[in-house]
């Protein structure tokens, strides 16, 4: 009787603050974003697409994440190929890779800021090569392609670790058989790779793929440290009308923007990569 | 070993040992890769103001500490400083208060509607959680938890939780149950079993996972800025101030966000595959 009623017990503290601090706050930021003056209303919506930043934002926004995840993606699985094969010194590796998995977005733009702003490492380097005499301006709003360049930089050294993470588990739970039995039939390197690996992680591509693009759509920080206002995203804005603008009711409509894109994302990830049972371990 | 494994032959040793170096050069590219970005904000935020702004730069430190002095000393510093470890302290709390009890059912017993809790948490992640912010910065000012510490960290422990949950579950999966029944032949109680022998064997694990909710707290930059004011923690401070703070503040600012994410990957690199790689299921 006891351990009938013990579960429920000791979930209940944990349901109620996710339905308090999860589930309600997501109800109230739609209602906010249909809402003016009490009665139904896209208002907050028209609003914020006739700002001419909306498009950009968007645009921008979008296309991070479509150069960004793919690039961290291929990195990832270099990364996991080559750890989980290694002897020595696999722990200290894994180690070093991982650490930036603890750095904050806004920590990381500022590194990034360190190294490309005008006086920074970068210009300095080609200073002392003796290929610059005055240094240039890589992160100004005249040059977005080199703030967009360091921006995907900053990101894929930030936030590959999560992917790789993910991905060095998953591999963890091939079995060793199936490399050994593709040597047999002679299969290179490149081949196993392709046929055994590829495959049996498909699982873990796909949440490392969901849990990424999620995250880049709420790219944040490390644009505001780069770039300023130089350079428009979605998160950006939420920001700007929550608090500089203090209007509530759009910064809750473009939130629901950003949770359409992600959502979307999910289900599309979720179908495409979809795993038959044969394709299980 | 692989290579002994993989060349019964001795004319096949060659090309395997190219690969080898390789395989070293790409680990040792990747190294620095990860490792000389934080290096550099090292070197900055260890030179002179004057250093800092200077061109060009040294790629050594002068170790002068006129950067971390004017840094602690700027106005506003010290107590954001202090509101971030509060805040992160009470996240860590909250946390594991409200995630260890849930884990250890979801471990433990079966029940009905375990999946359905299951689905809640594993839901948390499909969506971008930052934008909780905007929601309950309304239900903060009904309730008088606006620009408090407290407030912040509940929304920050909406982050941590569900990793606190699935860290804790997989902890607890691991600890035999049998260790329990012999505790209770021995006349313990379910609490005391719990305290006795359970507590012991998890402890190193649920602190990992405090350490876990407490990074997540430090580098949480969104819904900090948008729900204080007054009680603003450090990435809050940091971002508020990117647009009129000169360049030293920022670089002593950044290494010093950077340093807990050292010390907590040294700390959680034996659970860093039950804090990711639960995804996988």
């Amino acid at each position: 009787m006891e351990s009938r009623r013990l579960p429920y017990l000791l979930l209940l503290p944990a349901t109620l603050f996710l339905v308090v601090f999860f589930v309600y706050p997501f109800v109230q930021v739609a209602f906010q974003a249909f809402t003016k003056g009490g009665g139904f209303t896209l208002d907050n919506f028209h609003e914020m697409v006739s700002d001419w930043k909306f498009t950009t934002a968007l645009r921008n926004t979008l296309l991070l994440a479509v150069v960004i995840v793919p690039l961290q993606l291929a990195l990832a699985l270099t990364m996991a190929s080559i750890v989980t094969r290694l002897k020595a010194g696999r722990d200290v590796v894994l180690y070093i890779w991982t650490i930036p998995l603890g750095i904050s977005d806004l920590a990381a733009g500022l590194v990034w800021l360190a190294i490309f702003e005008r006086n920074g490492f970068f210009n300095s380097l080609l200073a002392n090569l003796g290929l610059m005499s005055e240094p240039t301006i890589w992160l100004g709003y005249q040059n977005k392609i080199t703030l967009f360049a360091v921006v995907v930089m900053a990101e894929l050294w930030r936030s590959t670790a999560i992917v790789l993470v993910v991905l060095v588990a998953g591999m963890g739970l091939i079995p060793k058989e199936y490399y050994e039995a593709a040597e047999v039939f002679g299969a290179g390197p490149w081949k196993r790779f392709i046929k055994v690996t590829l495959p049996l992680l498909k699982p873990s591509i796909q949440t490392a793929l969901i849990l990424r693009t999620i995250l880049a759509f709420e790219v944040f920080a490390v644009v505001a440290a780069l770039a300023g206002t130089n350079m428009p995203i979605l998160m950006g804005e939420v920001y700007e009308w929550q608090f500089a603008l203090q209007d509530r009711k759009v910064a809750a409509a473009y939130a629901l923007v950003i949770l359409a894109i992600s959502i979307g994302f999910t289900l599309f990830f979720l179908f495409t990569l979809r795993t038959r049972d044969e394709a299980r371990a | 070993m692989s290579v002994a494994a993989a060349t019964p032959a001795a004319s096949a040793a060659r090309p395997v040992s190219a690969g080898r170096w390789m395989t070293i050069a790409i680990v040792v590219v990747l190294c620095v890769w990860v490792l000389l970005p934080i290096y550099l904000i090292a070197v900055n935020a260890l030179s002179a103001p004057a250093e800092v702004t200077g061109w060009p730069k040294r790629f050594y430190p002068s170790f002068d500490f006129g950067s971390i002095e004017f840094f602690i000393q700027f106005r506003g510093v010290a107590r954001a400083l202090m509101n971030s470890v509060i805040v992160a302290v009470l996240t860590m709390t909250l946390a594991i208060g409200l995630g260890a009890p849930a884990g250890y059912a979801l471990a433990r017993f079966r029940f009905r509607g375990k999946e359905s809790f299951r689905l809640l948490v594993l839901m948390t992640r499909a969506f971008p959680l930052p934008l909780l912010a905007l929601p309950l910065a309304v239900l903060f000012i009904r309730t008088g938890l606006d620009d408090s510490r407290i407030g912040l960290a509940l929304v920050h422990t909406t982050l941590a939780l569900p990793f606190a949950i699935l860290i804790t579950f997989s902890l607890f999966l691991s600890i035999p149950y049998e260790l329990e029944e012999a505790a209770f032949t021995l006349g313990c109680t379910r609490l005391q079993a719990f305290r006795k022998v359970v507590l012991p064997l998890a402890l190193p694990g649920i602190a990992a996972s405090g350490v876990f909710a407490f990074v997540t707290s430090w580098n949480e930059v969104f819904a900090a800025a948008v729900l204080t004011i007054q009680n603003k923690t450090l990435t809050a401070f940091l971002l508020q101030s990117l647009d009129y703070s000169p360049l030293p503040l920022k670089f002593a600012g950044g290494a010093v966000l950077v340093i807990p994410a050292l010390v907590f990957l040294f700390a959680v690199r034996k659970y860093l595959f039950s804090l990711w790689g639960i995804a996988n299921r």
